[in-house]
């Protein structure tokens, strides 16, 4: 197979849908007016607080996530495996819901408040406004930058510690020489990736900015198609998007080093800064902090499920339609996402390690990942567009689905995946080309028992990610069609948020059982690292 | 292995909901394209449904997108291929571009039973209910709501309500109608003395009737109608509509049928069936509006509670159509500030 043909194939299918929905839209459009919608005022303060609020927001949680990756490697804590899987949660469930789970928690009446209430404190109001900001993307994307960076502290070789522990180094210096290092290797891409969501965050933005002085691009897209039904602003808007963050993320990459993974004989050290009392107590304040930013939210959420609506809602059978539903979608897409992933990643591994050519790779995975800045709305409608001249839109309605979520999801396969593929090659390519072991038999023999893990981790993620999305499909309109996060849209929207809160909860609780069941099932039950 | 059985069992459950019902051979179909919390179980769609497919002896289809306004976009993209016979849900303030679409039919339905409070004869729009914005205020944490606009805008700063936002949902472009059509020209000065009450500006209804509930601020944008939800579901009286001294703005929501509908007659028989009681009785319970027709048995005991507004504002659609935009920029200015 030629080192082009994964990738080329991959690709291939995202730039069609892409392509094609923007295109379609295009054409579609009376005309483009792109000099007018360029010189619009509006718009470049729009676009600069876009960028603003997107920069603080992966700053701060790449700033966050560092000390918690690092207390999460050296410290082996009960409940510390069941943390890491909320960690992979806070990423999928519904903005809608996360919104409401850190109202409960921050908000003027949220737990917080209530807390120093009953100290006698005055309330705090300081959730709406860019702090709202900050912590709703923190909230989001702290967890899953953090479960990046410890990958990557994993892989650093346990001979690596035990060098450093003759030496004597102390904490300070493990960082510079040993971690930094390995979190370069990984960093540029996750903020990358934590960037573009941010910049496309649309209802928290919103929501918890306070007012319209919180407006992101992905606002003006809504606007332009919406309500002005202007396809032209729309396209345009999209275009300045995917440009603007394609350009940033770019550099973004620029800083990114490539993987130095020496052989390792595979032994476990204890790290020599696992002692210690200061180490101990900053590593217990950052593990708190981060409970706090992720799990209290989450736990608002669960808690607010438990009401005496629960029973009947539960007992509807359109529920557990919508669950089975759900769960094929989120299956479905999970799988294509995987095969997208590691086919993007076989090719960029080729460029990486055979061809030496690591920003070609970079920038090769970064494609994958841009659909992330399409607004869905654009590529909702542009999709239609395309399709409806061709097939019956009704009929597409599930695999479209299926394809749209996966796609939004092959970035974090690439993300999760990565590194683990980069490394299983610098390990194992000289050894398999000096004994002849290539394609099924390399990929069943050497590869997969050094992959399975990670495997089993980007499909738990890219399946949880679709299982929480509501898709393209409420554009669409279909009969007969319903997620669980449409149901829970449609209760809300009727007044009930009993029911809501129930169906929130439940969704959360899918997507946990979905991700322990996926990791563990597929990933293998010997858990070296997560204890 | 064992996972690979368990999807089996659970693609084979979910395909065999997904199997079609044998239809009835040469069977009549009415395709309806209207928004998901009018089909949602919640909603007065799936009586309707019923009551209709009994009436008419065919098949009701509803299309459900995902908002009012989406009806309307589907719409423009399919232009004269759509599938619609009848077009249900959009709102009074997009009436203006739905004609100039070109797409609708004149209805050619009597409409003498119409009791609204306002004068309608539009040839191809007909309501199908109507409601009033109101701020909806919690009894248990603001024991007087302000009882005029004019006494909210000019309110202390730490009187907090909850908005949505005019460039994404209907409610927030009513209350940017409703402060134009009680200041004027004078509107951005009202909205800035708003923007420092405002907690937050919300997507839609949705979030930010959610967060009133939340107690995030006890005063939000909603309907005066809202409070009938929770009198009538919820056996509740704690949530109630603050009356308004110069009258509250109105949303009518209306329907239409197609040019291209392949079965102009049956659209119309929907259409008359849409101001009889069958349908309009559903309205109160279900989609939480007012009925465009007086009912037979009246309305609700708790609807004789609401706030009933001495005067109904309303700007024509299509002065909405051709100011919306600066409107929304002088509000934008105004708020940003």
């Amino acid at each position: 197979m030629p080192w082009w043909l994964p990738a080329g194939i991959a690709l291939a299918l995202v730039t069609a849908v892409v392509g094609g929905a923007l295109l379609a839209l295009g054409l579609a459009a009376p005309g483009l007016a792109l000099g007018d919608n360029l010189a619009d005022a509006y718009l470049w303060r729009v676009v600069w607080f876009t960028v603003l609020q997107a920069t603080l927001s992966t700053l701060i949680s790449v700033t966050l996530a560092i000390p918690v990756a690092r207390a999460l490697a050296r410290r082996r804590f009960p409940g510390r495996g069941l943390l890491l899987r909320l960690f992979a949660l806070s990423l999928v469930i519904p903005t809608i819901v996360a919104i409401f789970g850190i109202v409960a928690v921050h908000g003027r009446t949220g737990w917080l408040n209530d807390g120093l209430a009953l100290l006698g404190l005055d309330r705090l109001h300081y959730l709406y406004g860019l702090t709202g900001i900050l912590i709703g993307h923190a909230f989001f994307n702290m967890p899953f930058v953090a479960r990046i960076l410890l990958q990557a502290l994993e892989a650093v070789p346990p001979e690596t510690w035990r060098v450093a522990s003759q030496f004597g180094l102390k904490s300070r210096d493990l960082f510079r020489l040993i971690e930094w290092p390995a979190l370069r290797t990984v960093l540029p891409g996750a903020a990358g990736l934590v960037f573009m969501l941010c910049f496309t965050s649309f209802a928290v933005v919103l929501t918890l900015g306070g007012g319209p002085k919180a407006t992101t691009l992905e606002v003006a897209v809504y606007q332009a198609l919406r309500f002005d039904f202007d396809l032209g602003r729309a396209v345009t808007l999209a275009l300045v998007q995917l440009l603007l963050c394609g350009a940033i993320v770019l550099a973004l990459l620029r800083l990114a080093v490539p993987s130095t993974t020496a052989l390792t004989e595979g032994r476990f050290y204890e790290r020599p800064d696992s002692g210690g009392r200061r180490g101990l107590a900053v590593d217990a304040a950052v593990i708190v902090f981060a409970v706090l930013l992720v799990v209290l939210p989450l736990v608002a959420v669960a808690v607010a499920g438990f009401n005496a609506q629960a029973p009947g809602v539960l007992a509807r059978a359109a529920l557990w339609r919508a669950v089975g539903q759900s769960l094929v979608i989120a299956l479905s897409a999970g799988v294509l996402a995987l095969a997208l992933g590691a086919a993007i990643l076989l090719t960029s591994r080729s460029l990486r390690h055979r061809l030496g050519r690591p920003g070609a790779a970079g920038r090769l995975e970064l494609a994958a990942s841009l659909i992330l800045v399409v607004p869905p709305f654009v590529l909702a409608t542009g999709l239609f567009v395309l399709l409806r001249q061709v097939a019956d839109v009704f009929a597409l309605g599930m695999p479209l689905v299926i394809l749209v979520n996966a796609l939004m999801a092959l970035p974090f396969v690439v993300r999760f995946l990565g590194g683990p593929m980069m490394e299983e090659a610098q390990r194992h390519d000289r050894l398999c080309q000096s004994l002849g072991i290539t394609g099924w038999q390399r990929l069943r023999l050497i590869e997969w028992p050094g992959l399975r893990r990670p495997v089993a981790l980007a499909l738990a993620v890219a399946a949880t990610l679709s299982l929480g999305d509501l898709g393209v499909i409420a554009l669409f309109g279909s009969q007969d069609f319903a997620t669980l996060p449409l149901l829970l849209y449609q209760a809300m929207g009727g007044f009930r948020m009993g029911e809501a809160a129930v169906i929130a909860a439940l969704l959360s609780l899918l997507c946990l059982v979905l991700f322990l069941v996926i990791e563990g099932g597929l990933g293998g039950l010997r858990r070296r690292t997560d204890g | 292995m064992r996972i690979s059985t368990v999807l089996t069992a659970a693609t084979l459950t979910v395909l065999g909901g997904f199997a079609p019902l044998p239809a009835a051979a040469a069977e009549k179909t009415l395709t309806v394209y209207t928004y998901d919390a009018f089909t949602s179980d919640w909603g007065p769609g799936p009586a309707i449904k019923q009551a209709f497919e009994a009436a008419c002896g065919c098949t009701l289809e509803y299309v459900a997108l995902d908002s009012s306004i989406g009806v309307l976009s589907r719409l423009r993209l399919e232009g004269e291929g759509n599938k619609a016979d009848v077009v249900l849900g959009l709102d009074l303030n997009v009436m203006a571009e739905a004609r100039d679409s070109g797409l609708f039919a004149a209805h050619g339905v009597a409409a003498d039973t119409l009791a609204l409070p306002v004068d309608w004869s539009d040839d191809t729009f007909l309501p199908f209910d109507y409601g009033y914005f109101a701020f909806v205020y919690d009894t248990q944490a603001l024991a007087s709501p302000p009882s005029s606009l004019k006494e909210l805008v000019e309110a202390p700063d730490d009187l907090k309500i909850i908005l949505e936002d005019p460039r994404s949902s209907t409610p927030g472009l009513g209350l940017l109608l409703w402060v134009r059509a009680v200041y004027g020209e004078d509107a951005p000065e009202a909205w800035a003395q708003l923007a420092r009450k405002t907690v937050t500006t919300t997507k839609g209804w949705t979030e930010a009737y959610g967060l009133f509930l939340e107690g995030e601020a006890p005063l939000v944008l909603s309907y005066t109608t809202s409070p009938a939800y929770h009198m009538i579901a919820e056996n509740e009286e704690r949530y109630q509509a603050a009356g308004f001294a110069e009258g509250h703005y109105m949303q009518v929501e209306v329907a239409a049928m197609t040019k291209s509908s392949d079965d102009p007659e049956l659209a119309r028989q929907f259409l008359r069936f849409m101001l009889t009681p069958a349908f309009q009785s559903t309205i109160p319970t279900a989609q939480w509006m007012y009925p465009v027709i007086d009912l037979p048995e009246g309305l609700p005991p708790a609807y004789d509670r609401l706030v009933d507004p001495a005067k109904p504002l309303l700007f024509p659609a299509e002065e909405v159509a051709a100011k919306r935009k600066a409107w929304v920029e002088e509000w934008l200015q105004a708020v940003s500030r």
